[in-house]
């Protein structure tokens, strides 16, 4: 594979860590851009003729391509290394652009379908895993921390595509030849932006270690292994499928939020004296991105210092009080209403944050993308579950009549439930039995042994 | 290319529009005040 190989980018002795996470945030920052989807719905749907479910089939196809090819090529990328897989993700993501645009420009929405979706979806997931395993190897200290520079940058794309994808229709217009063009800028800068990641990123040479660190030291606390487990025996521990139901549960209490943000609170407070206005609403969904975004950072950091048990025992269980509170303070404080709200995505982006340096704790660094590929699994299915309890239950409290909080009230003890089953799991998490530890000596580094 | 500079031109490349963007964001987030 010549540049791309991993032997490729092997780093020399003198290199500065500090120079991997801006590349693993070049990649993460662009194939953030799907959750600014929405921009180019309602131009879609005038443009072309497409009803509300059809202009959202694109980001959907885009959501399952990227836990599918995450667990599928998981461990592909751990064996080609980061720079082939972020050159994969660049090329996936930026065509699918080209694609669509190609689509839009002759009415062939399909193909918008296709480019976006399938193959734009596949970009996202091998993107979403190519830094992780890479940035552990180089932070074995603070891995929380690492890995939640990368994946905030994942929340940090939807705030620069958002505005800037708005401003670019507004120059080229929001007709077929104006959204087109917009597809195909979005597709040739995304490529030159994520180019720097493919440049930049290396993998630290064998043995390196941070001066000063002592891994035997660090192994010292219990949940924390010096061994390490194959992707393929991961998936046989219990200790894969408790992380699987944390994630899930943690991830839908979150979305069932994040999805329908704009319309709750609005419906929340209309039996109130001051309603609350389109404008407002539009500044909550603002401020819950922030603390989304914010949380990854600051929580993911925070399991480096307290441990990741203790940090999911915080989401889940103080996630779990937040939800009760919002609850049983039904329309009575906005106030409180809104700090609940921050506080519960905060532990979202926190939960996708952490959960890589769980793993690495959990199951060593040896195929640790390709164990997180597999657990993002569970955020496809948190997906559908979240918008599909909160919106279920919201229509049919609106028909039989009712209004205010009662239209979400028991999607948020639903929620509470989850939450509860979730932090049981977090509770059931033990080290992994050494049965399924590698025999020391075949863990070289690229695991392509495997 | 000095590490140096390289750092310095890696972490502009994905700050400059991170603060771009969290600017807008911190626009939109005041209308909840004040729309």
């Amino acid at each position: 594979m010549g540049f791309l190989d991993r032997s490729r980018t092997v780093a020399p002795p003198d290199w500065n860590r500090w120079l991997v996470p801006p590349a693993a945030l070049a990649v993460h920052l662009s194939i953030g851009q799907a959750y600014a989807w929405s921009v180019f719905k309602t131009p879609l749907e005038k443009a072309l003729g497409l009803s509300g479910t059809q202009s959202a089939l694109p980001f959907q196809l885009g959501i399952v391509m990227l836990g599918l090819s995450a667990a599928l090529f998981g461990t592909v990328v751990e064996r080609n290394g980061p720079r082939w897989a972020m050159f994969v993700s660049l090329v996936c993501f930026s065509s699918g652009f080209l694609v669509s645009a190609v689509g839009v420009l002759t009415e062939q929405y399909w193909l918008v379908v296709v480019g976006y979706g399938f193959i734009g979806g596949i970009g996202l997931g091998i993107g979403y895993i190519s830094p992780v395993s890479t940035l552990m190897k180089w932070f074995p200290d603070r891995p929380g921390t690492a890995t939640g520079i990368a994946i905030m940058g994942f929340g940090g794309g939807a705030l620069i595509a958002t505005p800037w994808s708005t401003q670019m229709l507004q120059a080229f217009g929001s007709g077929t030849g104006g959204i087109a063009k917009a597809f195909a800028v979005h597709g040739v800068v995304y490529a030159v932006f994520m180019s720097l990641g493919v440049l930049l990123v290396r993998v630290p040479a064998e043995g390196w270690r941070p001066a000063g660190w002592e891994p035997v030291a660090a192994a010292a606390h219990r949940m924390i292994t010096t061994a390490n487990v194959s992707a393929r025996n991961a998936i046989r521990t219990p200790q894969f499928w408790c992380l699987w139901v944390i994630l899930c549960f943690n991830v839908t209490a979150g979305i069932g939020i994040l999805e329908k943000a704009s319309p709750m609170i609005r419906d929340f407070f209309s039996n109130t004296a001051v309603p609350v206005s389109v404008g407002a609403a539009g500044g909550f969904v603002a401020l819950l991105s922030l603390a989304n975004m914010a949380g990854r950072i600051v929580w993911s950091s925070t399991s480096d210092l307290v441990g990741r048990k203790n940090v999911y025992r915080l989401y889940l269980g103080v996630g779990a009080l937040m939800y009760l509170g919002i609850a049983l303070l039904g329309d009575s404080s906005k106030l409180l209403f809104v700090v609940c709200a921050m506080v519960i995505l905060s532990f979202y982006g926190g939960g996708f944050a952490t959960i890589p340096a769980y793993l690495k704790d959990l199951f060593g660094t040896y195929q640790v993308g390709a164990i997180h590929g597999r657990l993002l699994t569970a955020w496809s299915t948190a997906g559908v579950l979240g918008p599909l309890i909160v919106n279920a239950i919201a229509d049919s409290q609106k028909t039989a009549g009712k209004s205010g909080p009662a239209l979400y009230t028991t999607s948020f003890y639903i929620m509470i439930g989850l939450l509860v089953i979730g932090f049981v799991a977090n509770e059931l998490v033990r080290p992994v039995n050494s049965k399924f530890h590698e025999p020391v000596g075949e863990t070289v580094e690229t695991g392509a042994s495997r | 290319m000095n590490q140096r500079v390289m750092l310095v031109i890696a972490w502009l490349w994905v700050g400059v529009p991170l603060v771009y963007g969290l600017y807008q964001l911190v626009l939109k987030a005041a209308q909840l005040f004040t729309g």
